[in-house]
């Protein structure tokens, strides 16, 4: 487990470094630059400027003195506003992960309930609810959701506030967020736990005389879980590097929006900073979900 | 003679699915004594497993039973409520399945799920039930049981398996034991070794056991009495003896054709042609008298009725009714 969990890193590292290579690269190769935008300052002035930031330097090499810098755990500032990187990062990190972390919370919790009341319930009415407002809840964009949603419980019902970084109501943002993985996680359940129910152990246990609530949660939800696990670890680094959508329904200051933002102003150090923080968030919830694995499904051998 | 452990009375079990009913057990009737081991034979979709099911009362949807009586020491258990039927299950009666590598789950040690079933049934604290699990493997043969009861199902070999599962179904020490094909899905040298594991608990345990089975040549030197199903209804029923030595119904004919023999110079066996009844369209008539050599016009035009051969010998074939009558005619009386 030890072995695996250190070849895994090792492997997250080499993973990690291509990233922010191709996206180095990637970015590089778009015409213009940070300072080349429609205020075009004096040659002159853009010359100190581009010398200041290494942008004079040839790509590699300037890939190269990134690199140190990130190694020194410096990531730069951004060459828009001025600012410390790591600062603006955690700052907005933390918006984003306190609105995703509630929202993951919620979308798993919610769905594995639902999924199972699904399966339960398979071909009556719970089941069709259920599955009417999943597809629902899947197939709708995010940012009409989330507008439907400030319109209706906002603006006309006035049940929740509008959020403001006054008064930071997390209601609505919330549920905008999670209403997709819920759904998704809700349609796996279902399915998985169906497949569950079918097997020749559930049988066993009913023959043992077993409750039926036993039956389910301690016999079937485990081994239903297994592919359910499989999704949750990356939908939660997703969800908690934030949505730009739903930020931008909201006007929530995220991360989401910032990662956005920087592409359009080709700030480079954040680009960079905001794809490896991103990477690296995907990279670890997968290796926790992974072994998460091996909690769960006790047939996955490491070694 | 005192009642019966378990009697079954003219029990009816029906599938309502798209296509209709698919009726798999048809009014079926045996009994059962202490201590005694019963087969049940019949091809696939005879209704030997839905039988088993409607005992246990493990049907799943749309499995419902539609008609007749169980009774357990006199006791309905068709009429049980849920709660009378989970405290009857795995403690009364216990079942063992066709596949020990799907049947245990895997994501729960050996002895998590042995002593599961001690703890539902047997007032014992979990390290009393850890003893009996224990006990009961050394029982069923397992090799260093306490490393087994901290192994997972998958980290077992097959015939291995089988013993747990048979280890879990007698650790309440059920009065019958219902094995649902329990050597099907093993080779054939683990297959001997179940048998002979089965017999010998028997005779140390005294519990009754009903084996179903497709192959007559499993249960030969096992069973007490012989039940031969086809189309969901018992077509003859007899001792051992009785069943191989003097079959009376035209299929269980065919089923000993059909084993290889080693005594016998049969060059080939003789399978019995055409397939199955389809369940939810039964003809009027004998169900396998569109695959009897014998076929008779009677055969197809209703059904024939059980014919007391001996007292404990029963079959329901037309075939002795003509018989019956030849030799009545021989004699001179009709």
């Amino acid at each position: 487990m030890l072995k695996y969990t250190v070849k895994r890193i090792l492997l997250a590292i080499v993973t990690i470094l291509i990233i922010s290579a191709i996206t180095f690269f990637a970015m590089n190769a778009i015409p213009g630059g940070p300072f080349s935008k429609e205020k075009a300052p004096d040659p002159a002035v853009q010359a100190v400027l581009e010398a200041r930031y290494n942008l004079d330097k040839p790509v590699g090499q300037q890939f190269i003195l990134y690199m140190q810098n990130l190694l020194h755990g410096d990531f730069g500032v951004s060459l828009k506003t001025g600012r410390e990187i790591a600062t603006v990062i955690s700052e907005k990190f933390a918006v984003s992960a306190r609105l995703g972390g509630m929202a993951a919370g919620f979308a798993i919790i919610v769905g594995l309930v639902l999924g199972s009341i699904a399966a339960l319930c398979r071909n009556h009415w719970p089941d069709r609810l259920i599955i009417f407002l999943t597809t629902l809840f899947v197939s709708v964009p995010s940012f009409i959701l989330a507008t439907m949603l400030l319109l209706i419980f906002a603006l006309q019902l006035k049940w929740v506030g509008v959020f403001s970084t006054s008064n930071p109501n997390y209601v609505l943002p919330v549920i905008s967020l999670m209403l997709y993985p819920m759904s998704y996680i809700t349609r796996l359940t279902k399915s998985s736990m169906l497949d569950v129910l079918g097997q020749d152990y559930i049988r066993t246990a009913r023959a043992k005389g077993v409750r039926e609530s036993l039956i389910i949660f301690k016999h079937a939800l485990r081994n239903a879980l297994i592919p359910v696990i499989t999704y949750v670890g990356p939908m939660i680094a997703g969800i908690l590097t934030g949505s730009m959508v739903i930020e931008t329904v909201f006007t929530i200051g995220g991360l989401g929006t910032e990662f956005v933002h920087s592409i359009n102003n080709q700030d480079y150090p954040m680009i960079m900073a905001t794809t490896i923080f991103l990477a690296v968030l995907m990279v670890v919830a997968t290796l926790v979900s992974d072994l998460i694995y091996k909690l769960v499904d006790p047939k996955i051998n490491f070694d | 003679m005192s009642t019966p452990l378990l009697q079954v009375k003219n029990l009816s079990t029906s599938f309502n699915v798209d296509s209709g009913e698919v009726r798999a057990v048809n009014g079926i009737s045996f009994n059962l004594d202490k201590g005694k081991v019963l087969g049940i034979v019949g091809e696939s979709g005879s209704g030997k497993s839905v039988t088993a099911y409607s005992i246990m009362r493990i049907l799943v949807e749309p499995g419902k039973i539609t008609g007749g009586q169980i009774l357990f020491n006199g006791q309905d258990i068709v009429q049980f409520s849920k709660k009378q039927m989970r405290e009857f299950r795995g403690k009364r009666i216990s079942i063992i399945f066709q596949d020990p590598m799907t049947s245990l789950n895997p994501v729960y040690t050996i002895g998590n799920q042995l002593r599961e079933c001690i703890l539902l049934h047997t007032d014992r604290n979990r390290e009393q039930a850890n003893a009996r699990a224990l006990e009961m493997l050394q029982l069923v043969g397992v090799n260093e049981p306490e490393k087994r009861l901290k192994q997972y199902p998958h980290e077992l070999s097959g015939g291995m398996r089988q013993r747990v599962m048979i280890a879990m179904a007698l650790a309440c020490e059920p009065d019958i034991l219902i094995a649902d094909e329990p050597t099907t899905a093993l080779d054939v040298t683990i297959q001997a070794q179940i048998l002979e594991l089965m017999q010998e608990l028997q005779k140390k345990l005294g519990m009754a056991i009903i084996m179903i089975t497709h192959d007559l040549g499993v249960i030969a030197d096992m069973c007490d009495e012989i039940i031969v199903m086809y189309a969901g209804r018992v077509c003859e029923r007899g001792t051992a003896d009785e069943i191989f030595y003097n079959p009376r119904h035209e299929y269980t004919k065919g089923l000993l054709r059909s084993i290889p023999r080693l005594d016998t110079n049969h060059a080939r066996l003789i399978p019995i042609a055409g397939s199955p009844v389809d369940l939810t369209n039964m003809p009027k008539g004998c169900a396998f008298a569109s695959r009897c050599d014998q076929c008779m016009k009677i055969c197809l035009e209703s059904l024939p009725e059980e014919l007391q051969i001996n007292d404990s010998h029963i079959a329901s074939c037309w075939m002795n009714v003509k018989q019956v009558y030849m030799e009545a005619e021989k004699e001179g009386a009709v």
